[in-house]
């Protein structure tokens, strides 16, 4: 795994970056901030190699996270930007990958596993015991009762119809094949993805 | 994509047709900017909008949308006309020379074998003469009339340039002047290559588009090729790989076919995949389809497929249907047939064709399951959210569970780019709250229905108990584990066959496919991702840039399937007698003793050229198909259908309007529009600032482009006296929008058949979640019908009205309900960070 070479990058690049400030027309106290913020902000940080979770275009990004994954502490990303050794993208980022940080820490990010009850008119927060429980439930009682073992010509065809599954289209390809493993063994056959929308 | 991404900007001419890279796939339009500076590459781009691809275009042409079938086989008629082939190319490597059997025939926009009753056709002569061993008789000289070659000749000779026009809109001009640059790519050391993607796809002919412009490139010679190839640009960051691995209802892992009904025991199964040779030392490398399937079974069921039980053949379900495809699923929804349905990220409320529908369907499930990072209409669809989505809660019987989910982010794993390389990705955070990732939910889901399989009994319960599991964690196997499963290893010692010299001991990861067995000494859960993690490590962790010759293959960054091959059927980038095409350009080339080249050969490494082996090593001819055989389900040879909603008769032949072969429920017959009624034709897109229907989450891209609109052109606007900005209100048979216009010079009217045709565009990204405004979603609009080989929906081409409409009338906040934090539902909730 090779994540340091923004490390090797940002040793060097503050010399760099106070003499250019100046060239481009930058004051001095101006120098001095831009010169100073960035490294410093990003100094802190730690550095991991991602890829942009929109297109398939893929483009290779850097997510720079406060936290030093010490066990009591929990991190959170600060700073998204497009990898500049990335053969593709070479460091840029479109107008949605350039975004990523707001779809990191959206409002809309989902926190709590949530329950609506048959007629209810809101939600309510449950616990993913509740939830995977009674998930797994509702599932293998409408497996049991309407599983076709063999079809009208007494062949086996092992097939449940009646629940269905849409899988990921940004899920890992290691989440994927679990997904598969498990929907196939149950006999699902009303199973599809994103790939035709 | 055939090709890479960077293998773009080797390309003479670049068409953007069914697509619009620049906007939709901006990283990677950049390499069509880089062909144009660097290698003076012309770019095309045909679309119904003046896009911003279409703005940096040397030539731009309009087109009427869902006719892209009829532009393409005119293309292909001038190219053949006007000797505009490689010819050495088309009779080496493709079947052009290969004779069709008699019986075949086309009449009055049919093929041999059509039966209306069933929608579809017997494909028994839509196949070769065979000669007496079983290879398929062929006239390299193409004097005989049934050659494929001469099919094609009478098949397009139809399309003429005034039929085009008439047809597709496009004035004759611009159509003639595109032929003509095309044609410049049929030298051998010249190359097209072409980029679409759901312009091309959603359509009832989608797969028929797409086909029609692969044969054009074969006619070319600009298939395997440095800068050429069938380049489809995909949506999403790991659609791919989903398709890869067969999360698809008609699919197994590695494009494998799930058994169907009719093949009740193993042996029926196989026997419609034996692969035989059509020519004589050929390599259908399909042949070793047992040795997949069979290290396949092994990875799923371990211990308990055995060669006794034939590999556990009746632990996967066999399908009654061609598919349970996504429009069959809310089909069966909508007749009560379904009970349950799980969402893993993934949102048909708004993804889905006829929201109404997508709606009554999901109201009608005892429950409803949906993973996802982010709040999506379709877990609130029960909720009443006003005229966006008018659902009463209490009338609603259907149990919603909302499970979060980690992003991106937060996960380690591979993702599958469009170009196919497995890029690793690493964990930069933890997850909001009590967020989990989907291998943990996944499993969490596995362990407690195992338990109760294996305490209380239930219907077949042997798949799901013998499941392998053999992750160090059950209850959240890790991402490496995974995929050095995908990966498989050997069961067994496993020797060489011919030699008997030991090739892997018993544990060892597998370097390649080439080393999976049918005798159960090998596992493989996904066997074209064989040699991406072996013992030498983790393949698609490599992060090497070095691309030799910046030929823009990168052969060390992560890893391509299949065998780290970065152009597909690259043996076709150079003649039969080994040398390259384009000597400047060379992808592989034979040295007298094996192939060497800056690509891993898509062939064998040392197979001489002299032994005519062709470079289309999966098919069974060794070759590329001008004709399809049996492949495609509406015909071998493409033919113009009109959209199923559709404002002009189908010229060609007016009884057979639409295609003939793709589904239709009777329900939605009902809901087809009429030109009378709705006069103009609708098309959806994406724009820029937006990804699909995530980012009006994320407070930028909402701010960017923050609410609902449709494009018309100003022709309409005035005809219709409708302002920039105006309120309008667009309908369909199946439901309507109120949203502003934003009235541009992109669009203009066609003149289809003698009559101006407008067109509206529809960007598809508001809901009723997130924080941009409220909108209906263009779904709301589309018709339920999709193309006849993948079902997927007709988003690109249906029929609207659109009228002139006041405003909405303003919302009363104070009285209006609120949501668990307090905020109107009825407002625009703006989230802060």
């Amino acid at each position: 795994m090779d994540l340091s070479r923004r490390g090797f990058i940002k040793l060097t690049g503050a010399g760099l970056a106070v003499s250019s400030m100046g060239a481009l027309g930058f004051g001095s106290a101006g120098t001095a901030l831009a010169a100073s913020v960035r490294p410093f902000k990003l100094t802190a940080a730690t550095e991991t190699r991602n890829t942009c979770t929109y297109c398939s275009v893929a483009c290779g990004i850097l997510i720079y996270s406060q936290g030093d994954r010490a066990k009591n502490v929990k991190s959170s990303v600060i700073h998204i930007e497009g990898d500049p050794d990335h053969p593709v993208n070479r460091g840029t980022l479109c107008p949605k990958g350039a975004g990523l940080l707001d779809i990191v820490r959206a409002p809309g990010r989902l926190t709590v596993p949530k329950y609506r009850a048959a007629g209810a008119t809101e939600w309510k927060e449950v616990s993913w015991d509740f939830a995977l429980d009674r998930i797994a439930t509702l599932m293998k009682q409408d497996r049991d009762a309407n599983f076709i073992a063999k079809n009208g010509a007494g062949a086996t065809v092992n097939r449940w119809n009646t629940t269905g599954m849409l899988a990921a289209s940004a899920a890992s390809n290691e989440a994927a094949y679990v997904t598969f493993k498990w929907a196939r063994a149950l006999g699902m056959v009303t199973f599809d993805n994103q790939a035709r929308v | 994509m055939t090709n890479t991404w960077q293998d773009i900007k080797n390309a003479n001419v670049v068409i953007v047709m069914g697509g619009n890279a620049a906007e939709a796939h901006p990283c990677g339009f950049k390499w069509v900017v880089e062909a144009k500076i660097e290698n003076k590459a012309k770019l095309i781009v045909v679309d119904p909008r003046f896009t911003r691809t279409a703005s940096v275009a040397d030539v731009y042409a309009p087109i009427r949308p869902g006719t892209d079938i009829a532009f393409l086989s005119g293309l292909m008629r001038y190219l053949l006309t006007n000797d505009a082939i490689q010819h050495e190319y088309v009779r080496a490597y493709t079947n052009a020379s290969l004779i069709v059997k008699d019986g075949f025939a086309f009449e009055d926009g049919l093929f041999s074998g059509y039966n209306e009753e069933k929608r579809s056709y017997d494909k028994s002569s839509w196949d070769y003469e065979l000669d007496e061993q079983g290879y398929a008789k062929s006239d390299d000289t193409w004097q005989n009339p049934r050659c494929v070659i001469n099919l094609l000749k009478s098949h397009v000779d139809r399309y003429t340039p005034e039929m085009v026009s008439r047809i597709c809109g496009t004035p004759q001009d611009k159509y003639l002047e595109i032929c003509k640059l095309i044609a410049t790519t049929s030298a051998p050391d010249k190359a097209l290559t072409s980029l679409f993607a759901l312009g091309w796809t959603q359509h009832s002919v989608g797969a028929q588009n797409i086909r029609t412009m692969a044969m054009v490139q074969l006619l070319l010679g600009n298939i395997g090729v440095a800068g050429g190839g069938m380049n489809a640009l995909r949506g999403h960051s790991n659609i791919q790989g989903l398709t890869d691995i067969g999360l698809l209802s008609a699919s197994l892992p590695g494009y494998m076919n799930m058994p169907k009904d009719s093949e009740v025991t193993f042996d029926k199964y196989m026997e419609t995949k034996l692969f035989k040779p059509l020519r004589p030392g050929q390599t259908s490398y399909w042949q070793n389809y047992r040795k997949f399937f069979v290290s396949f079974q092994k990875a799923m069921f371990g211990s308990a497929a055995t060669a006794e039980n034939n590999w556990a053949y009746d632990y996967l379900p066999k399908l009654d249907v061609d598919g349970y495809d996504i429009l069959r699923a809310f089909e069966m929804m909508n007749n009560k047939q379904m009970n349950g349905y799980i969402c893993q990220g993934f949102n048909p409320m708004q993804a889905f064709p006829d929201r109404g529908k997508i709606r009554r369907g999901l109201s009608n499930l005892k429950y409803l399951v949906v993973m996802d990072p982010l709040d999506t209409e379709t877990a609130n669809f029960w909720q009443d959210y006003g005229p966006q989505n008018p659902s009463k809660p209490t009338e609603i019987q259907t149990e919603v569970f909302q499970l979060p989910t980690t992003c991106f982010a937060e996960e380690n794993g591979t993702l599958v780019n469009s170009a196919r390389w497995l890029q690793w990705h690493w964990k930069a955070a933890d997850a909001p709250g009590q967020a989990k990732t989907d291998l943990w939910i996944i499993a969490g889901l596995y362990n407690r229905m195992k338990a109760m399989y294996a305490k209380d009994g239930g219907a077949f319960p042997d798949a799901l108990l013998n499941l392998t599991w053999t992750y160090a964690d059950p209850h959240e196997p890790e991402p490496e584990e995974v995929a050095k499963e995908m990966n498989g290893r050997a069961l067994a010692d496993v020797n060489d066959p011919a030699t008997g010299a030991p090739l892997l001991k018993a544990g060892q990861q597998l370097d390649a496919f080439a080393q999976l067995r049918d005798d159960g000494t090998t596992m493989s859960g996904c066997w074209i991702f064989a040699g991406s993690f072996t013992d030498k490590g983790n393949m698609t962790a490599r992060r090497d840039a070095t691309d030799p010759r910046e030929a823009g293959i990168a052969p060390n960054w992560a890893w391509a399937w299949p065998a780290n091959r970065r152009i597909l059927y690259n043996r076709a980038s150079a003649n039969p007698e080994g040398k390259a095409w384009n000597p400047a350009k060379p992808v592989i080339e034979w040295n007298g003793s094996k192939w060497v080249g800056v690509d891993v050969p898509d062939y064998g490494p040392t197979v001489k050229p002299s032994d005519s082996v062709g470079p289309f090593i999966m098919n069974q001819e060794g070759q590329a198909r001008l004709f399809a055989r049996g492949l495609m389900n509406e015909g071998p040879f493409p033919e113009h259908y009109e959209p199923f909603e559709s404002p002009s008769e189908n010229v060609l032949h007016p009884k057979v309007k639409n295609n003939p072969a793709a589904r239709l429920f009777a329900s939605d017959k009902e809901h087809m529009g009429a030109s009378a009624d709705f006069p103009y034709v609708g098309t959806t897109y994406r724009l820029t600032e937006h990804f699909h229907y995530w980012t009006k989450h994320a407070l930028i891209n909402a701010i960017l482009q923050p609410e609902e609109f449709v494009e018309i052109g100003e022709a309409l606007a005035k005809e219709k006296g409708i302002e920039q900005g105006g309120w309008v209100k667009v309908s369909s048979k199946r439901g309507q929008v109120i949203c502003k216009a934003f009235v541009t010079k992109r669009i203009k009217p066609l003149m289809v058949d003698g009559k101006p045709t407008h067109v509206i565009g529809c960007p598809i990204h508001w809901g009723f979640t997130g924080v941009a405004r409220k909108g209906y979603g263009a779904n709301t609009l589309t018709p339920f019908v999709g193309d006849a080989n993948t079902n997927t929906p007709e988003f690109k081409a249906f029929l609207l009205n659109i009228e002139k409409t006041s405003a909405p009338p303003a919302v009363d906040v104070a009285q209006g309900p609120r949501d668990a934090q307090g905020v109107p539902k009825s407002l625009t909730k703006m989230g802060s960070l």
